[in-house]
Formats: structure tokens, sequence, C-alpha cells
């Protein structure tokens, strides 16, 4: 049984600079972007996705475990925080914590329920709860249903920041993306991040050297589901609005999409599977349902032939590790 | 006409009915299911699209060759499985020495190109099939009338689901299947064409697929996405049922239909959500699912 990605390489020294020096062109880029002309609302759409998908990347590149219902966290998160904004008027800064709160919650619960499983269950059950939440959210009243929660106030973040102003609401939004990009990162290089690896390749043998696998694996849930959370709630100041499309099986196949596009296990791979996904259908906008069928051939030609994605390729062209 | 609750029991008897209807679909779906993954050890995320065609191949088969219900029951399943096979050898097969997961997303794909082809053709509203003349009457009971299409379903599903239990538990083809589910390498040092064991029991378990959606076809709208959304009520079926145990799929699959129909009239609002809370409550009590062994 071959891993599920090839990251076996060990981390250096140089392979730290590696990363320090593709995270700052990454950085400078984005930080770049308004300058460009480049639709300020496409980068930030992908930004959300790619701090969402970075986020589901944490618990299958590196616990191994595939979630097929990450929807749910951020449809969950959009909701609390587009409620706390405009029913209870809260300012941007405490809307975001409502949505992270709310996400941590859902996966503290759904983590300790999912987790009793591994492998191809975990992934149904995952898929399971996520439609389970759909059916709530479709039902429950603050959510109205079809409609969604439209015309989200966007107001000042810590009451200096202009958010309806697009420039600013860009950093505002680039700056959460590094921010859970770089908790992330810590996390994967921390000691908790080795034993997460360390169960992703051998669980019985990490039991044996007296490591509580079931915690590790919650807590890298919960981490998982509050980033993608986190990424919600931050996509409600972008799109204005909280819907039952960000809570749906579509909306979690594609992230898991993205992330096998950029390269499951890899660090920046995410990041840039999010933007290609984004832009294809961007540009495919016209084309209808055939949006659906390209994606379902990249699925079938990603996991054929294209096994490491994007920035997974790269790296092992250069036997690195990014 | 007695009362239960105050409230008339031929609508009790009705939703139990539906819910018997909707466990022959969980039956059949989820026994295919666990047919498939018992040998391939793929989970068949394409399993919804492929009762979705196994509808639409009915619809089509009476459009352009007349092709009445009854022919089309027998085969509308075998051209959904000579399909399956196709799909086994040109991009399954591949997959065998990977991690199980990306069968997930290999299947997956799959599905989102199926049901995205199909709404391309028909539009996502679809099509009707019509009414089985000979199933069109009702029968009498005694304590309430029964639609003779509906029992037909529960009948030929029960049928078909021991017939399949029968075959795998029962005779030397199943016992090669069992023998392959346990050790492939050596049933084939046996001199037993594993591979194609191995591609005709994906195409049988997708055949079983597109029985279901003929069976379907006349009771409910023919639209692309019909699968959809049930498959993942299947997938929590197969959670609640474990996939170690033929008969284990089966009795789940009928039993849940069952309960949802029962929610449907005590608390309609929760007849969505019925299978998925049942599901977390099985995680919660016995992990590995009612009848699975530790996986």
């Amino acid at each position: 049984m071959s891993a599920l990605t090839d990251d076996t390489l060990p981390t250096s020294p140089r392979a730290v600079r590696d990363e320090i020096i593709v995270f700052a062109g990454m950085a400078v880029l984005l930080a770049l972007v308004p300058f460009t002309g480049i639709y300020p609302f496409f980068v930030m759409q992908a930004l959300c996705f790619a701090l969402l998908a970075c986020a589901f990347n944490l618990l299958i590149g590196y616990g191994g475990l595939l979630s097929f219902g990450h929807a749910m966290f951020l449809g969950t998160a959009g909701y609390c925080s587009a409620h706390a904004l405009k029913v209870w008027g809260l300012s941007p800064e405490l809307g975001i914590l409502v949505g992270v709160a709310g996400a941590a919650v859902l996966s503290v619960i759904t983590g300790f329920i999912s987790i009793r499983r591994q492998g191809i269950y975990f992934s149904m059950i995952t898929l399971a709860l996520s439609q389970l939440l759909y059916f709530i959210y479709l039902q429950a009243p603050f959510t109205h249903g079809e409609d969604g929660i439209q015309g989200i106030p966007q107001g000042y973040l810590f009451g200096i920041f202009n958010l309806a102003k697009p420039t600013v609401l860009y950093y505002v939004v680039l700056a959460g993306f590094l921010g859970g990009f770089l908790l992330i990162y810590r996390t994967i290089n921390s000691p908790f991040g080795e034993v997460l690896k360390a169960i992703r390749e051998n669980e019985p043998r990490a039991i044996s050297l007296g490591y509580k696998t079931d915690q590790y694996k919650l807590l890298a849930f919960i981490l998982s589901g509050t980033l993608a959370g986190f990424a919600g709630s931050l996509k409600v100041f972008v799109a204005q609005n909280a819907s039952l499309t960000d809570v749906h099986w579509t909306m979690s196949g594609e992230i898991v999409l993205m992330t096998l596009v950029g390269g499951l296990g890899t660090i920046f791979g995410p990041v840039v599977g999010a933007f290609v996904i984004i832009a294809m259908q961007q540009y495919l906008a016209g084309f209808g349902q055939w949006v659906t069928v390209i994606q379902g051939v990249i699925f079938v030609a990603c996991v054929l032939t294209f096994r490491r994605g994007v920035i997974g390729e790269i790296a092992h062209y250069f036997r690195r590790s990014l | 006409m007695f009362e239960i609750f105050g409230i008339p029991s031929q609508a009790l008897f009705g939703q139990l009915l539906l819910g018997l209807i909707n466990g022959s679909f969980y039956a059949l779906l989820s026994l295919g299911l666990a047919v498939i993954f018992g040998m391939l050890n793929i989970i068949n995320f394409t399993h919804g699209a492929q009762y979705m065609m196994g509808a639409f191949a009915a619809y089509l088969l009476l459009q352009y060759t007349g092709m009445g219900y009854w022919t089309a029951l027998i085969v509308a399943p075998i051209l959904v499985g000579i399909t399956g096979v196709i799909i086994e050898r040109l991009f399954l097969q591949w997959l065998y020495k990977l991690d199980h997961l990306y069968g997930l997303l290999l299947t997956f794909g799959l599905a989102l190109i199926i049901q995205g082809l199909f709404r391309n053709q028909f539009g996502v509203s679809g099509v009707n099939y019509p009414r089985v003349p000979e199933l069109s009457g009702s029968v009498d009971l005694g304590f309430m009338t029964m639609p003779s299409y509906r029992m037909w379903v529960v009948f030929i599903s029960l049928i078909v689901c021991l017939a399949t239990w029968f075959v795998i538990e029962r005779t030397r083809l199943g016992s090669y299947l069992r023998a392959g589910t346990e050790n492939a390498t050596l049933v084939q040092a046996f001199g037993i064409n594993v591979p194609r064991m191995i591609t005709l029991t994906y195409g049988f378990g997708v055949a079983l697929a597109g029985f279901a959606g003929v069976l379907a076809a006349p009771t409910v709208q023919v639209a692309p996405l019909m699968g959809a959304d049930l498959i993942i009520v299947v997938f929590a079926v197969v959670v609640i049922g474990g996939m170690g145990s033929i008969m284990g799929s089966i009795i789940t699959g009928f039993a849940l239909g069952v309960i949802e129909g029962l929610t449907k009239y005590f608390y309609p609002e929760a007849s969505n959500t019925v299978v998925f809370v049942l599901m977390v409550l099985v995680l919660l009590v016995k992990p590995t699912g009612l009848t699975g062994r530790a996986a």
C-alpha cells in the first residue's frame, strides 16, 4: 500500500530556507496585486479558498484523514458571522470571532464522532455529517433557507479599517490568509505535526510508542475545522452573503479538488490549487454545466496521472520539499 | 378505519410502505457498494450516478426502441453493468495498489462527469417515465389499499437482494469471490482469473445500481441528479450497517427505510436527517457499525 503522499523528504535547513523564500515570494506577489489591475474580488475569493484548502490539507496531507465534509465549517462560520454582523450588528472583528467559534464548536462535535473510524469510513462519515447539517440549515429559520443571508454590512475593522473599500478589504483578507497559513506551517513543523505524520504512516506503531493517536487526530480535526471556519468568516466580507451552496457537498468536493490539483501534503499546493480552480470557474462560467464535467475530468486525470499535484511535481523534480 | 395517536392508520401504513420502498433502494444500493468494496477495496462514489443511468437507460430504450418496462428491467441493468466494466478496465484497475482514498476521489470525479453530461443533455428537471400498465392498480389488503407497483418494488428488491446473498454465500462462484476478498494473491495462485473476477464484480455491483434505477423510474422524476443526494444517504446506511456482511447490508437498508418512513409520519421535519442522526448514534455506541468487523 503506497502512502497517500510522497512527502517523505526530511526537513533540512535547506528545505526550510526554500520554504521561507517561496513564502516571501508569495506574500510579496499577493501584496502587489492591488497595483496590477487584477480584479481584487477574484483574488480575495481565491485567498479564502486557499486558506480553506490549506486547512483541509492539514488533515489529509499530514493526518491521512480525507474529510469529504469540510464545506460544513465554511458554511457554518459563514452563517454565524453573517448572523452576528447583520442581525446582532456586531463589529467585524467580533463577527469573525463568532464565526470561528461556531466552526470550532462544530469541529469538536463532528471530530469526536468521525475520528472513531478511519480511511474510507472517515470520508463517508464526514460527508454524511455535512449533509445532515445541510438539511438542518435548509430548515432553520436564521439561515433563510434557499435565499441565504444577503446584504451583510462590512463595517469598520477595529473601528479603523473601512472594509467597504476593496483595497482595505483586500489587505485584511490577505493578512488573515497569511496568518492562517503561517499557523498551519508552524503546526506541520511542530512536534505535534511530526506525530501526526507518524500516525499517517503507521498508526498501530504510533500507538505502540505510547501516543494517544485519537487525541492527536481530534486536535488536528479541530484545528483544521476552526481554520476552515476562519476562511468562511473572511469570505462573508468578500461575498457579502452566506448561502446553502457553501454547505453543500459539491463545495466539499471542490475543496478536495483544489488540494488534489495543487498537491496533497504539500505546503504551497493548496494555495496554487485554489487559484487554479477559482480561475477556471471564472473563465468557464459561461459554459454552465460543462464546469462540473471539467472538474470531474480534472479529478480523474489527477488521480490517474498527476497524483503529486502541481507543487508536488515541482518539488519532486527539484528533489525538494515544498 | 382505526386510529393511532388520533391519526388515521391509513396514513401510517402509507408512510411505512413508502419507507419500505426507500428501504428497497437503500438495500439494493448498499448491497452493490458492499460487493464492490469487498472485491475492489473502492468506495464507488459513482453508484448514485449509475442508479440514475439505469433510470435513463430505461427511458431511452422506451423512446428509441419502444422497449417496454419488463424487458428494460433486464436490459437496462446489463447496459449499465457494461459501462461499469468499461470504467473498471479504463480507470479503476490502475488504482488497486494505491491508497483506498484515490478510488473514492476517482469515482467522485466520474460521478461529476456523468451527472454533468446528463444535465447538459436532459436539463436539471429531467424526464418522466410512464407508469407500468400491468401494475397501475392497487391491492386491497383489508386494513389499507396498496398501489401494486409499490408492492412489486418491495417484492422484487427483496428477491434480488436475497438472490445476491445466496450466490455470494452459498455457491461455488460466491466462494471464489469471498476467497478473493480475503486473499486475492492466493486465489490467483490456485488458477482463478482474479482480475476478470474483479471486473465482473464491479460490473455486477453497478448493474444492481442500474436495476434500482429502473425500478425507481416509474415512481420518481427521472432526473440527472436523482442519485446525487441518495448516494450520501446510502453511505450513511453503509456506515451504520458496516460492509462486512451481505445480509447485514440488506437488513440495514430495509430497516432504515422503514425508520425513515415512521419519522415522516411522526415528525416529518426530521425525515431528511433521521438516517444521519442514527449514523451518529451508532458511531457513538458501536463505531464498527452494527454488523461490521473492525476495519
